[in-house]
């Protein structure tokens, strides 16, 4: 199994096309703090990539997300998107976090089209706006309650409402900080596949956030795991599995069993 | 900080919405028993009717003076002054010096609300200053008021929105303060500028907290009033009731007071409404 369990060097190019995203010799320290909460963190996204970056609870993963998302400027290192420097959000980066974030005076279509005409966001006739909210609320399958309240809808439909938020922005990047951490184990399972069925739609590469080992291994490419603090990546795994992957339990149990050990080495090596 | 407005006048819905603004289980509690409510509230208003009437009509003395202001004369009276000259000329007057008031507090008490509810240090800074100046009467202002603004409706508008200015401040401050992070992290990811988070996402997440502090104010300004047009102002519900008073109307006087609970009862009944209206579908 282990060309599917391959770990790679953290400096080897992970495909041969330009990385939509890439990040070098990251880290990111917060005033006030001792320690750096991320270190030396080297990563390439390319297009059309899945990746998730896995990792226990605090261990930073967050704040890294914040980081590729050019919400929060690193300590040092860079991050470039398409090899230009990534200073501050970019309106083909869409965000989606465990909250979805829907604001509960807006009806969900204006919830997804919500920031849409904002200044820094590029320039679009109302007609191509209002069918971009159209399609990408089409996309998760709720254009039947598009014209309810956040408070009618249920976990699941609140957090697809946000998954058509990023849409309606044609993301070229879709970074998801723990989107379906906060649902039950069946819609979690729809949602898995709905991002699946997104992300092969609009050809988008994609970042998770997770700890779900599980989920990673559903629906990444790659995954990434983070540990240590400051946190960096601790192994690599490159999946080359078709999705959905339901039929394939015992190929990713190995891949399974060796982050888990992965984890435990860790784990033990700092006990020591 | 400290709040000791009247929030014990507020309905269990609207102290669940203040708690939590977005809290999705509020709506079981409000449509259930909202006719038993209203058949019940009606009762205790006929209730007080026939307390009064006891009061005046049947407890007092035949030749008490009390006599004067039964709701037997008070009520037929309060009818007849609708329909005459004087009584909707003085309504009117004071409608107009409640709204003017109430504009100047909202002018004022949003955008100071908003800054104290962002910035901690100013909060801290201005808290006990405004505990003092809230616990003055804005009676007490009078004869300043009216040495700087000098005779007429300017005084009492002073007077009125600083009263009403406070619940005002606080609740937008409180409103700011309770604004979920989500929200904000929401606007930065989406590059929204310092107006555009503002504008969408600040004021229509405050607007139900404005509306508690509207709906507060409405209540305070409507009982400073009173008084305020008892000093030196030739119109106004306060103006009248001192006329009628002179001219040994008394019927007049009561249907007066009548008219005063009645306005008020209507002025909380709108600021109900829409605070209802504004938060409809946070539900």
């Amino acid at each position: 199994m282990t060309q599917l369990a391959l770990h790679t060097s953290r400096h080897e190019a992970p495909a041969l096309e330009t990385p939509v995203l890439q990040a070098r010799d990251v880290a990111l320290r917060y005033p006030g703090q001792s320690r750096a909460t991320i270190e030396g963190f080297d990563f390439a996204l390319a297009p059309g990539e899945t990746v998730s970056l896995l990792g226990s609870s605090g261990v930073g993963k967050s704040s890294l997300l914040r980081v590729l998302a050019g919400l929060q400027a690193p300590t040092s290192g860079t991050v470039t998107m398409n090899g230009a420097p990534l200073d501050g959000v970019h309106p083909r980066v869409a965000v989606a976090f465990q909250d979805p974030s829907l604001l509960p005076w807006l009806t969900l279509e204006k919830n997804v089209a919500f920031g849409l005409d904002f200044k820094h966001q590029p320039k679009q006739s109302r007609a191509e706006s209002e069918a971009r909210v159209e399609m990408a609320i089409r996309e998760v399958g709720l254009t039947q309650a598009r014209r309810k309240f956040p408070a009618e809808l249920s976990g699941g439909m609140a957090q697809r409402t946000a998954l058509a938020r990023c849409l309606a922005r044609k993301p070229e990047i879709l970074l998801l900080d723990e989107p379906f951490g906060a649902l039950d184990e069946v819609t979690r399972t729809e949602m898995q596949h709905l991002l699946l069925k997104v992300v092969r739609d609009f050809r988008t590469a994609a970042i998770l956030i997770t700890h779900d080992i599980d989920e990673a291994l559903l629906v990444s490419d790659r995954i990434l795991l983070l540990g240590g603090a400051p946190a960096s990546v601790i192994g690599e795994w490159r999946i080359d599995l078709p999705k959905p992957r339901e039929d394939f339990i015992a190929e990713l149990g190995t891949i399974r069993v060796d982050i888990l050990s992965t984890l435990r080495g860790t784990a033990q090596r700092r006990a020591a | 900080m400290s709040m000791s407005w009247p929030t014990d006048s507020l309905t269990r819905a609207e102290r669940r919405a203040l708690a939590e603004p977005s809290s999705r289980p509020a709506r079981f509690n409000i449509a259930r028993p909202a006719w038993t409510n209203a058949a019940l509230g009606v009762g205790g208003l006929l209730a007080l009717l026939v307390l009064w009437w006891l009061g005046t009509d049947v407890l007092a003395s035949p030749d008490g003076f009390i006599r004067h202001f039964s709701p037997t004369t008070a009520i037929p009276k309060l009818i007849v002054l609708l329909s005459g000259p004087d009584l909707p000329v003085h309504i009117m007057v004071s409608l107009r010096r409640v709204l003017v008031g109430l504009g100047f507090a909202l002018l004022v008490g949003v955008p100071l609300g908003l800054a104290i509810g962002s910035f901690q240090r100013l909060n801290s800074a201005t808290s006990p200053a405004f505990q003092f100046l809230r616990m003055i009467s804005p009676l007490s202002w009078m004869p300043i008021a009216v040495m700087v603004f000098g005779v007429g409706d300017d005084p009492i508008y002073f007077m009125l929105a600083f009263a009403a200015v406070w619940p005002i401040v606080l609740n937008t401050a409180e409103g700011v303060r309770r604004l979920q992070p989500a929200w904000l992290s929401l606007a930065s990811s989406l590059a929204a500028t310092r107006w555009e988070t503002l504008w969408h996402v600040i004021l229509p997440g405050v607007l139900g907290h404005v509306l508690t502090g509207l709906r507060l104010a409405i209540g305070i300004v409507w009982i400073v009033l009173v008084p305020c047009e008892m000093l030196g102002v030739s119109a106004g519900l306060g103006y009248f009731i001192l006329d009628t008073r002179d001219r040994l109307a008394y019927s007049e006087l009561m249907a007066t007071v009548l008219m005063i609970g009645l306005l008020g009862f209507l002025l909380d009944a709108g600021a109900r409404a829409l605070y209802r209206l504004a938060t409809r579908s946070h539900a």
